[in-house]
């Protein structure tokens, strides 16, 4: 008896010494997966037996720097706690880096030390982009494909668009009263898409002044947008066949402060009185002060911007408001090219493909496969 | 030829970020700093121009006594002032002609310059900015009024809203019980805010970066030449 109470005893005991080595301290570092090769991923475990941990470095000389620590492990989220891991990032590619954890046990009043080293390396392919690459081949796709078909002759058919179609309606209406037209390109610098989209809306607004001769004033922001609207309107009323009409001084650059240029433009809509306003292109806070004041003078107003929190204020201070995708789709709509209105198309089986993709996201989500909206998050999800 | 070289070199740049974005080595990894570098050359040198539009436009209605000259010819001055307050004493670490004006910046407690930045510009700014208090305030007033069952729910939910981002929210609906404190007006107020509210400005931002896609694909391919000015 006394022989089978040991041996229970021994086996127990056995176990205990097995649960310890499970929770063996463990440190690494390995170059954090397709990336450029300038972060490394440090992760430890240290099986729940230490206090505080200090994450070194070796510098150019050999000699190991702190760069991180951790006083109270047990107050900390899983990402600092006893198994946690931490990215090490601004660091040169192709570059061998030497690592030091040691950690700190209050009870026992020692510590040990892990010595960890990795080469950083560059790759070829952003692997957590993957998702966004077929999504937008997918998406690039199906607009070269309505493109193509536009192409072959395929009757398209395209929603209406109150605000681009009132635009016919803004310039007669400004060329009867004799009251110029205003066209705020947003506030944003020509390296903005809605800025780009704004300057193709402009174009077909300039073709349209210069056939019913009204008057154009585009106030810019920048000096760039300044020298690319100069360019787009000018060869607007060229291609009207009225380049005697084009008034380089009516399009002009007010200044580069956000509410400095607000009081010029409010300034322009109080005194010349315009007709229609166009606000079309990237707005902020200034979007409400600029469409009330031109609701205050009593012009027909169209806006538009890509700045979903600025789409309130435009909605209810303007006649016309293009939401969305709306604002870039503008230029294709107006132009009624079937190779661009084509590409409208495109969109449409975008926006059919996000709803999918959401309703099956919600479905995984439900049965509980995250692996769905982690592919799609990019790993971050 | 003028159309062309725009074009062959908006395709190649737009094609050169779009690959870049997927490759992280080396050299595409660097292309978009560097051709964010290149745009910020351009810019610089873009602002001359568009100084030079701006004393061009100023000084034509001023000599021409334009109506409303007198605000053009304020405009100027201020421009003037500042370029020659900068330029004399510089800004606040960066010294002028004159070096720092030490006998300037005695009698003003701080550099021309910073001065007028300080108490003039900034201010006017704030001021331009204040006005959107008054501006949220009318344009509230004109879309609450109810006219049809939209403006109605926007009304209702705006109230709500407003209400409960308050105190007194928390005040009038407190006696609520725990078990019904979905219905107290703060609960409320977040639940409109994080589910129709967001819901409806991803929807919103999901049709906008489809539509940027679109537009980016038609401008690379050179479908889209609006921005060149005219079309084929």
């Amino acid at each position: 008896m006394k022989i089978f109470f040991l041996a229970i005893l021994l086996s127990l005991l056995s176990l205990s010494l097995g649960g310890q080595e499970a929770q063996a301290e463990k440190f690494s570092a390995e170059d954090h997966p397709w990336d450029d090769g300038t972060a490394v991923l440090l992760k430890w475990d240290l099986g729940g037996q230490r206090d505080s941990l200090s994450l070194q470095k070796a510098d150019s000389l050999g000699v190991y720097q702190e760069f991180y620590n951790e006083f109270d492990l047990s107050l900390q989220s899983n990402e600092f706690a006893v198994v946690g891991q931490y990215k090490d990032s601004s660091l040169s590619p192709d570059t061998a880096y030497k690592y030091r954890l040691v950690a700190y046990s209050r009870d026992r009043a020692d510590s040990v030390s892990f010595l960890a080293e990795t080469v950083t390396r560059q790759q070829w392919f952003a692997m957590e982009k993957l998702s966004m690459l077929i999504l937008l081949t997918l998406i690039c796709a199906a607009i070269l494909y309505y493109i193509f078909s536009a192409r072959r002759g395929k009757e398209l058919f395209i929603r209406r668009i109150g605000g681009l179609d009132s635009m016919d309606e803004a310039v007669g209406r400004a060329t009867e009263k004799g009251k110029p037209i205003l066209f705020v390109p947003g506030i944003s610098d020509l390296g903005d898409i809605q800025t780009i989209a704004a300057l193709n809306i402009l174009n077909h607004l300039a073709v349209k002044s210069a056939e019913y001769g009204a008057e154009l004033l585009v106030p810019c922001r920048f000096s760039m947008v300044l020298s690319a609207a100069r360019e787009t309107v000018k060869e607007a009323f060229m291609k009207a066949g009225r380049p005697d009409a084009y008034r380089e001084e009516n399009i002009f650059y007010v200044t580069d402060d956000q509410f400095g240029f607000v009081a010029g433009v409010d300034g322009i809509m109080l005194r010349e009185q315009p007709a229609a306003n166009f606000f079309l292109g990237a707005f902020w806070a200034e979007s409400l002060i600029l469409t009330e004041t031109g609701f205050g003078t009593g012009a027909i107003q169209t806006a538009g911007t890509g700045q979903p929190h600025q789409i309130p204020f435009f909605v209810v201070s303007c006649d016309y408001t293009l939401i969305g995708e709306e604002l870039y789709a503008a230029s294709a709509y107006l132009s009624r090219d079937p190779q661009q209105l084509g590409s409208l198309k495109g969109h449409d089986f975008g926006k059919l493909m996000v709803i999918v993709l959401v309703l099956v996201g919600i479905v995984m989500e439900i049965a509980g496969w995250g692996w769905f909206k982690e592919f799609l998050a990019g790993g971050n999800g | 030829m003028k159309k062309n070289v725009p074009l062959i070199l908006a395709f190649i740049s737009g094609m050169l970020i779009l690959v870049a974005g997927f490759i992280p080595h080396y050299p595409f990894a660097m292309l978009e700093e560097t051709l964010t570098n290149w745009f910020m050359i351009i810019s610089s040198f873009a602002i001359l121009l568009g100084q030079s539009s701006l004393i061009q436009a100023n000084v034509t209605r001023v000599a021409r006594r334009s109506p409303n000259w007198q605000y053009h010819l304020a405009g100027l001055i201020s421009f003037g002032l500042m370029v020659a307050f900068g330029l004399l004493w510089g800004m606040e670490h960066t010294p002028g002609i004159f070096g720092h004006g030490e006998a300037v910046v005695r009698n003003l407690g701080i550099k021309p310059f910073d001065y007028v930045f300080e108490y003039a510009y900034m201010p006017l700014s704030a001021t331009m900015f204040a006005l959107l208090a008054f501006y949220i305030a009318s344009a509230a007033y004109r879309a609450f009024i109810i006219r049809s069952f939209e403006s109605n729910l926007l009304m209702i939910t705006a109230v709500i809203v407003m209400l409960g981002r308050t105190s007194f929210a928390t005040l009038l609906t407190s006696w609520i019980p725990q078990s019904w404190s979905f219905l107290r007006l703060p609960e409320i107020t977040d639940f409109i805010m994080q589910y129709p509210n967001t819901a409806a400005q991803r929807a919103i931002l999901i049709s906008a970066s489809l539509g940027i896609v679109g537009a980016s694909l038609r401008i690379i391919l050179g479908i889209e030449r609006s921005y060149l000015g005219g079309g084929k």
